[in-house]
């Protein structure tokens, strides 16, 4: 994985509240054995129209958000699924970070595994960031704070342990299996135990 | 002595590493389940660094996602969707053969939905910790396992190291006293507490159902509600083990026998929350208050009484779920055109499911503009069901009876309806396109789904009451 750091673009709204992962993409997306190549399916039936063209109306299609990476979604987005198909098919459509005054517990969990850095924040702090939508902001990982066009700055936290595994380009794999040696130990106490 | 809730205890048993400096802790996974669709990316994982599977043993596999539910012709072809889903099948065969996995395949009496033949087998405990990467893993709470779904990194995680990196969540109590009316199923109640809770009010918590009512619930309805803990974002639900839990496990092919199960059946007893333990919140529901119930928008908080009105709400969520549904707010939700009826998932699919359902239809005829189909939750549910006789009552009233598997619950294997039509299901989740693009849904119990089939209208069964008339 590459580090994260920063991430810099415009923003893009999408203040609808619960956004399950079948609308991030539908469960017919999901007959594949890999990860890669879902990013035409991400919110497909909200992108696309029954004929395959884009709708014009659907806030990703619009030509001034074009490239955005950064998503200000409504309340509670990611709900549903646990499919890690809906964070892998935004990072393949170019978004890198989802802000929202809550993300489920699933979706966010798979999301910070595959670099998309998932930001909870205040209703005030969204409102603003909903009303000021299509800004420049820069996403810094390293001091966890969201800089706006206007030059504030917005602290966010987010899990400490994800963060690190970002900024330095690692996945917790390699963390779990060095951990081995306690597991085996955990698993003989035990089995004495039963 | 410290009171301690069921979740804690769970918890201490298998923390391997504690939390620590703002590392998750190190969770033990005693039970881990898969199926075809989320499952290939992780053994990608493994394979891309050459890593073997830690403990093969402590893995179950099944199909059930993009499994058909047609019957196989005379050359044994299955009807597939296409070809990518026979493929996800085969993939998840390979795996489990190359890594020495169990898999309940097409050759197996025992292939199910994951989260109804886990426990039939009686391979969901007490006091486990399960996953699965799949949300309604929070079905085998019911047993007092603490059960959550995962995403297939995890999975990777899990096979790799039979553990997961974890923090520990909240707790949230919902206590249901007194009885539920006549009628009223573990399906309605449910929808009214998610009703109450809504759909992101456990998120961050684990849910132990607790009181009266809960206790008063079979082991079925007590999956029923913990399978829903989801739809109210808590990963997790959990009813405490009792006499009800230890006499359903008692005799089933993967529980201990003998001595070894009355050990473990005095452990399990143990692991109720001890009185005045503490939730970080709690929320109490009047049972008595419940009436059958089913959904009315597109996302499953938005649940009203089947002899209520689809309410008059604000707002830009509700107004879309309004126009998405074609209802008019205000308007009755009984009498709404019906075309399709599913009595399925592994909400809903379970022997006890498909008695009441076929209790509602027997000696009727569904409603000829409505297309009807009964999906048991596993081969050893439709086994059970075509001993009493409810395979013939569901042919009988124009249903069609099929091969188990997850079906129009999520329409990957081909299960679906088609734009614009209106879906009566006893599955769990009524997101804009989840049985079809552009699919209506609406959330029921099975009754509640019977009696729209028959009605070709979102009906209420008949009362026991009137039905003894
Ligand atoms: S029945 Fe539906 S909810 Fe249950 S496992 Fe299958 S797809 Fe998921």
């Amino acid at each position: 994985m590459e580090p994260i750091r920063r991430i810099e673009s415009r923003s893009v709204a999408l203040p609808i509240a619960n956004i399950d992962t079948d609308q991030i993409i539908p469960a017919r997306f999901l007959t594949t054995t890999t990860r890669e190549g879902l990013g035409r399916h991400a919110f497909h039936d909200w992108r696309w129209l029954p004929d395959g063209s884009p709708n014009p109306e659907f806030a990703l299609n619009r030509p001034e958000h074009a490239g955005a990476s950064i998503l200000v979604a409504g309340h509670n987005f990611g709900c549903g699924s646990s499919r890690e198909h809906a964070p892998w098919a935004l990072v393949d459509a170019g978004i890198r970070c989802v802000i929202s005054t809550a993300i489920a517990d699933i979706f966010r969990n798979n999301a910070l595994k595959n670099g998309l850095v998932a930001i909870v924040v205040s209703a005030r702090v969204h409102a603003s960031l909903l009303e000021r939508a299509g800004e420049r902001l820069a996403i810094d990982l390293t001091h966890e704070r969201i800089e706006r066009e206007d030059g504030s700055a917005i602290p966010f936290a987010i899990d400490p342990f994800a963060r690190d595994c970002l900024l330095a380009g690692v996945d917790e794999l390699g963390w779990l299996i060095a951990r081995r040696p306690q597991i085996e130990a955990f698993e003989e106490r035990r089995a004495w135990n039963a | 002595m410290e009171a301690l809730t069921l979740f804690e205890k769970l918890w201490r048993r298998h923390e391997v590493i504690p939390a620590e400096g703002g590392r998750p802790a190190v969770l033990y996974v005693d039970l881990h389940l898969i199926h075809e669709v989320t499952s290939p990316q992780a053994f990608a994982m493994l394979d891309a660094r050459g890593i073997p599977v830690a403990r093969p043993e402590r893995t179950l596999a099944t199909i059930d996602h993009s499994t058909p539910t047609g019957a196989p012709d005379l050359d044994g072809e299955r009807p597939w969707a296409n070809p990518a889903t026979r493929a996800q099948v085969e993939t998840l065969l390979a795996n489990c053969r190359r890594h020495g996995i169990a898999v309940h395949g097409w050759d197996s009496p025992h292939r199910g939905i994951v989260h109804v033949m886990a426990p039939e087998l009686g391979h969901t405990l007490p006091g486990m910790t399960i996953v699965c990467g799949d949300s309604h893993t929070s079905t085998h709470g019911a047993f007092g396992a603490l059960a959550f779904g995962i995403g297939s990194t995890e999975v990777a995680h899990v096979l790799a190291t039979q553990c997961l990196l974890k923090r520990k969540p909240r707790t949230l109590a919902v206590h249901v006293e007194g009885r539920l009316a006549p009628g009223v199923t573990a399906k309605d109640l449910a929808l009214h507490v998610i009703g109450v809770v809504g759909v992101d009010g456990g998120t961050g918590h684990v849910i132990e159902f607790r009181g009266s009512a809960i206790r008063a619930l079979s082991m079925e309805g007590r999956m029923t509600l913990c399978n829903l803990s989801i739809e109210m974002g808590a990963p997790a639900g959990l009813v405490a083990p009792d006499a009800t839990t230890i006499e359903w496990l008692r005799g089933r092919p993967a529980a201990p026998v003998g001595e070894d199960f009355e050990t473990a059946a005095r452990d399990w007893l143990s692991l109720a929350s001890d009185p005045g333990c503490r939730y970080d919140r709690e929320v109490h529901i009047d049972a008595g208050a419940v009436r059958p119930s089913v959904t009315w928008g597109t996302d499953p908080g938005k649940v009203v009484p089947i002899d209520g009105r689809i309410p008059v709400e604000a707002g830009a969520t509700a107004a879309k779920a309004l126009a998405y549904m074609g209802f008019a707010p205000g308007a009755a939700i009984a009498g709404q055109p019906v075309d399709v009826v599913f009595i399925g998932s592994c909400t809903n699919a379970r022997l006890p499911d498909l008695r009441d359902a076929a209790a509602v239809l027997r000696g009727h005829r569904i409603h000829p503009r409505v297309r009807m189909l009964v999906v048991p939750g596993s081969e050893a549910v439709k086994r059970a069901a075509e001993a009493e006789g409810l395979d013939a009552v569901f042919r009988a009233a124009g249903a069609e009876w099929r091969e188990p598997g997850c079906s129009m619950c999520i329409g990957m294997n081909g299960d679906i309806a088609r734009p614009g039509e209106l879906v009566v299901s006893t599955s769990n989740r009524n997101f804009e396109g989840r049985q079809g693009p552009g699919v209506r849904t609406v959330l029921a119990s099975p009754a509640t789904a019977a009696a729209s089939a028959l009605a070709g209208a979102i009906a209420a069964a008949p009362s026991p009451a009137e039905e003894a008339a």
